[in-house]
Order: structure tokens, then C-alpha cells, then sequence
């Protein structure tokens, strides 16, 4: 009978080769450590958001008169409208926790290089659409940090020239902050995760296409992949569990740790916090704002730092394949990175009044827009260098290989230049 | 079959290319309306004006007025502030104190740092935003970046020696 059904609706609509293509046959990679589970993760903290954040918005009131009320209702009143709330304030750090990894482990083992650069730039712009959604829904409780936080980043667009001031009038629709800027944020805030959840299939198509990266580098022969149902289903499953027990550590035990104390006071235009910071995950690209002294440069410096990884198909010219497996420096490039983004994390937490602090995150700006600029020369460098010292047998044979492949590419457009002329 | 006539395929092609460009041009106006809806609307433009009695004021204090749902802030300054605003032009961006106060006892500026929009504190001479640490004199001015420009001057006139109109010149 069952089977009878499927092959009624795989005559209409491919539904067995869809989980065959993308599930129980898709082709894995056997020696996928757990640094990759944090792509199936973040769709697990994606559907929580959208859960928790439609059951929210039935409580919600995007008005300014009523928001920071209905917050408090919500918290007091609403069936486990506390629980709904802190789910949702935590899976939003839950979900940059989440990328950050997903990303830095794209990295470390340089997954992002070819083919695999549509897949980097899918991430890419999912990773924008996730801020934007992050940013809107932080102003929606209504406190001081969430005016003002929403103050200085609508302002960041008056560094465009010439229209600048009339752009941020159109963004807020008012002189400053205000009601119709709060309702228009719960507008987006509430499209925003459909758009994301279009960008991630989009971001499946992408991987689908040209597979998993491993821990090597390499591209694997067929016999080394395995299926994905059952050996990753399960490994997602149990490396969720984990998750989900850090997860409740915060619902549940330090639900306000990563909420700013300030935000419990209504939104004042008349008064700015003494010091205002922004939600932890966007702290490195305040730094960078707050680090270079002019208005527009520190904008242009902000965007580039989200954007910048977008070329680094480009920027890595090494012909040794993957990253820090076979690559030390690119390895200790890694780590510098790494290290320079925690430290411009708590410089965009201290106060900016400190001499020592504005010196130290210039050095650390220079430093993390130095890693990407840097990168064509050492890559190169560490290629000849490791070229010299000698590399594993299978690495020197592809980098043979594909050296064989180029110059047989030049002799054949000689040949047919030969021909023509 | 019959034989095409080339003009017919020079007409189709120019065909296609107008209606591509009409329909490109009904799109483009069709979202006019939708862009302009978020820009402010009737009654946000209608708060224009406000009214400032300046009687209760002292000598070296300060009022922030709401203007627009933006803060303003009335000062006013004492002979000493005075004189400390006028000694100078200002650094950053330069403009004589001056230009920047119809009456020399009363400061009126908006409220609004020049670099984020954050509102700046009254602190000693002047007002610190504390926001990134830009600085500004008891004349609006910038004397510590990254603010680029000096605290703007909205429209204003006096009424009388103690009422104050924002909004109009």
C-alpha cells in the first residue's frame, strides 16, 4: 500500500530521488570530525527562532506607547511567555555562536576555496540577512540600548554622500527613531527569517552540488564517501544534544547573562546611556567602527570587515589544496586571526575614553583587514617554501597534476593560435 | 513557409526592446509609492514647531527641549562662557561663536552628536558624547573627533526676552 503511494506521487513529483539525492545516498566524506556539525545545527537554531519568534509576535505590540509594556506582559502574564522570550534572546546568540564556528571552521580547513566559492558566498549572504534580522529584532523590547543601538546604526547610513541624511529619514521614517521605525522593524524582522530560509536552500542547492569539504583538503575518492542517512544523521543528532544542553544551561539558569541591564529602561530620545554597547556578537565590527577617527571611514572600514571574506577564493593563491592541514603558516594565520577578532571583541566592549584601549584596536583594525591583505603573498610564500621542504606524496602528485593540466590547456590555445595564424 | 522579411525582424526586436522598457518603467513607478510610504508621513512632518519659556532657566544651566521628537538643548551661558566661546573659532570645524547664537547669552543647538546621532552629556565646559568620545565647547562646536561637524543650530527666534520659538527662523 505504502509503496503503491510513493509510486503514485513519484510519477508527479520526484520525492523518492529528492531523499535519495539528498539524504540516504548523498555522498560524505567518512572523515567529517565534528566541526561539521555546526551547518545542521544552525538550520536546527533557525527553526527555533522561527517557533519561538511566531508564538512571540501573537503577543507582541509594535507600537511605541505599548512595546515595552508587552515585553513585560509576555515575561509576567503570558503562559511560559517567559520561557518563549529567553529561548528566543538565547537562540539568537545560539545562532552567531553557531555561524561564527561554521565559519571559522570554513576557515581553518580552507573550505571556502574552489569549487566551493558560491557555497562561501551563499554563507556569505546569509550571514548579512542574520545580522539585519538580529539588528531589527533587537530594537523591538523598546529599552534604552535598543533605541540607541538602532540610533547609531541607522546613522552609519548617513555616510553616503550627498544623499546620506535623506536615507536615513526614509530608513527610520521619522527625524529620529521612533513609531513608525518600530513598526516597520517588526515588519522585517518578522519577513526576514523567510527570506533566510529561501537563502538556505539556496545554500544547500550550492552544497549539494559540489559536496562536503574534509578535514584534508583533498577531494575524495568515491569509496572513501559514506551516506549521509544513517552515519551523519545520527552524528547531527547527538552533537545537537550537546548543543541543546549548553543551550538550557543559558534558557534556564542565565537567561539575562548576555542581556544589557540598560535595556530594562524604556527608550528615552532625550537621554543616551552613559555607555552603550552593542549585543556581543557585533562587538569586532564595532571596534573596527570605533577605531578608525572619521565618520566615513570607519563605515567603510565596518562594511568591508563583514564583506572582506567574500574574496578570499581569491586572496588564497596557495596551489597546496585545503588550509591548515597541510599549511602550518596558514595554520598560525588562522590563530592570529582568531586571537586579533576576541581581542577587538572586548576592545568594542570597553568605553571609548581610554587612550590605551583606541590604541590597542587600531592595532588590532590593522591587523585583522592585514590577515586578508596579506594572505595572496604568504600563501605563496608558504607554497614555494613547503614546495622546497616537501610535502606528502599525494599532495605533491595533485599539485603535479594540476600543473600538467594548465600547461596542457596553454599548448592547446598555442595550437589553435598556431592554426589561425 | 513563408519567407521572413527582414524589416519584420528589425520590427520585432524593436518591438521588444520598447515593451521591455515600458514595463521597466511601469515597475520603476510602481514602487514610487511603495518607497515613499516610509518616508515620515503628514503627522510626523506637522511637529514643527515648539515653544521655550526661558524664564525658568538660570545662569549656566540647561533645558533639553523635545523638537521633533529630537532633544535641543537650551543653554544658558554665563559671561565667562561667553567670552571663553568667543576667544576661539574652534578646531575641527572651524565657525565664530558669533554665527552660531542669535544672543549671546543663549546657546540653542540640537542634542544630537554629529557622528552616531547619540545624545551628548553636559560635562564641565561643554558636553562629551559617550557613545566614541567625541567632544564639543560651550558653543556646540567639535574640539575632539570622530565627530566631523559641530552641533547644528536649528531654525529658532525669540518671541520675547524669555520665550523662544524652535523650528521657525
Amino acid at each position: 500500500m505504502a509503496n503503491n503511494i510513493m509510486n503514485w506521487i513519484d510519477k508527479r513529483f520526484p520525492a523518492t530521488e529528492f531523499i535519495k539525492h539528498s539524504l540516504t545516498e548523498y555522498p560524505t566524506p567518512k572523515n567529517l570530525s565534528y566541526w561539521w556539525n555546526f551547518g545542521s545545527l544552525a538550520g536546527i537554531v533557525l527553526l527555533l527562532q522561527l517557533i519561538t519568534g511566531i508564538f512571540l509576535a501573537m503577543h507582541y505590540k509594535a507600537d511605541v506607547e505599548l512595546s515595552f509594556n508587552s515585553i513585560q506582559h509576555i515575561m509576567r502574564d503570558v503562559n511560559y511567555g517567559w520561557l518563549l522570550r529567553y529561548m528566543h534572546a538565547t537562540g539568537a546568540s545560539a545562532f552567531f555562536f553557531v555561524i561564527f564556528t561554521h565559519m571559522a571552521r570554513t576557515l581553518y580547513y580552507g573550505s571556502y576555496r574552489a569549487p566551493r566559492e558560491l557555497l562561501w558566498w551563499t554563507g556569505q549572504g546569509l550571514l548579512l540577512l542574520l545580522m539585519a534580522t538580529a539588528f531589527m529584532g533587537y530594537l523591538l523590547p523598546w529599552g534604552q540600548m535598543s533605541f540607541w543601538g538602532a540610533t547609531v546604526i541607522t546613522n552609519l547610513f548617513k555616510a553616503i554622500p550627498f544623499v546620506g541624511d535623506s536615507i536615513v529619514t526614509l530608513l527610520r521614517g521619522d527625524f529620529t527613531v521612533g513609531d513608525p521605525t518600530l513598526t516597520r522593524f517588526f515588519a522585517l524582522h518578522y519577513l526576514m527569517p523567510f527570506v533566510i530560509v529561501g537563502a538556505v536552500l539556496i545554500h544547500l542547492v550550492a552544497l549539494h552540488t559540489v559536496k562536503s569539504s574534509n578535514p584534508t583538503g583533498l577531494e575524495l575518492p568515491a569509496k572513501d564517501n559514506i551516506p549521509f542517512h544513517p552515519y551523519f544523521t545520527i552524528k547531527d543528532l547527538f552533537g545537537l544534544g550537546v548543543f541543546l544542553i549548553f543551550y538550557s544551561v543559558f534558557v534556564f539558569f542565565i537567561p539575562t547573562s548576555l542581556m544589557e541591564a540598560a535595556n530594562n529602561i524604556p527608550a528615552n530620545p532625550m537621554v543616551t546611556p552613559n555607555h552603550i554597547v552593542p549585543e556581543w556578537y557585533f562587538l569586532p565590527f564595532y571596534a573596527i567602527l570605533r577605531s578608525v577617527p572619521s565618520l566615513v571611514g570607519g563605515v567603510v572600514a565596518m562594511g568591508l570587515s563583514v564583506v572582506i571574506f567574500a574574496f578570499l577564493p581569491f586572496l588564497d593563491r596557495s596551489r597546496i589544496p585545503g588550509g591548515a592541514r597541510y599549511r602550518p603558516v596558514y595554520k598560525a594565520q588562522f590563530y592570529v586571526f582568531m586571537t586579533v577578532t576576541i581581542v577587538l571583541g572586548c576592545v568594542g566592549y570597553r568605553p571609548p575614553t581610554s587612550a590605551a584601549i583606541a590604541i590597542v584596536g587600531q592595532i588590532a583594525t590593522v591587523m585583522y583587514f592585514g590577515s586578508f591583505l596579506l594572505l595572496p603573498f604568504i600563501s605563496k610564500m608558504e607554497e614555494r617554501w613547503l614546495i622546497k621542504r616537501g610535502l606528502p606524496a599525494i599532495v605533491m602528485a595533485l599539485i603535479n597534476e594540476e600543473a600538467a593540466e594548465i600547461e596542457k590547456h596553454k599548448q592547446k590555445k598555442n595550437q589553435r593560435n598556431g592554426v589561425k595564424s | 513557409m513563408e519567407q521572413q522579411n527582414p524589416s519584420d525582424v528589425n520590427r520585432r526586436s524593436f518591438l521588444i526592446k520598447l515593451t521591455s522598457v515600458v514595463g521597466g518603467a511601469g515597475v520603476a513607478a510602481a514602487c514610487v509609492p511603495l518607497v515613499s510610504s516610509m518616508n515620515p508621513s503628514s503627522d510626523v512632518l506637522a511637529k514643527a514647531t515648539v515653544e521655550v519659556d526661558l524664564s525658568g532657566i538660570p545662569v549656566g544651566g540647561m533645558h533639553t527641549i523635545a523638537w521633533q521628537g529630537k532633544p535641543v538643548f537650551v543653554l544658558h551661558r554665563s559671561p565667562e562662557e561667553i567670552a571663553a566661546s568667543a576667544s576661539t573659532n574652534g578646531v575641527i570645524d572651524p565657525e565664530p561663536d558669533a554665527k552660531r547664537a542669535i544672543k549671546p547669552e543663549w546657546l540653542i543647538v540640537l542634542g544630537i552628536c554629529t557622528h552616531m546621532g547619540c545624545v551628548p552629556n553636559k560635562e564641565g565646559p561643554g558636553w562629551v558624547c559617550h557613545c566614541h568620545g567625541s567632544q564639543y565647547d560651550d558653543s556646540g562646536r567639535v574640539v575632539h573627533g570622530p565627530a566631523p561637524r559641530n552641533l547644528e543650530v536649528p531654525p529658532y527666534h525669540f518671541l520675547s526676552d524669555t520665550k523662544l520659538i524652535i523650528g521657525k527662523a
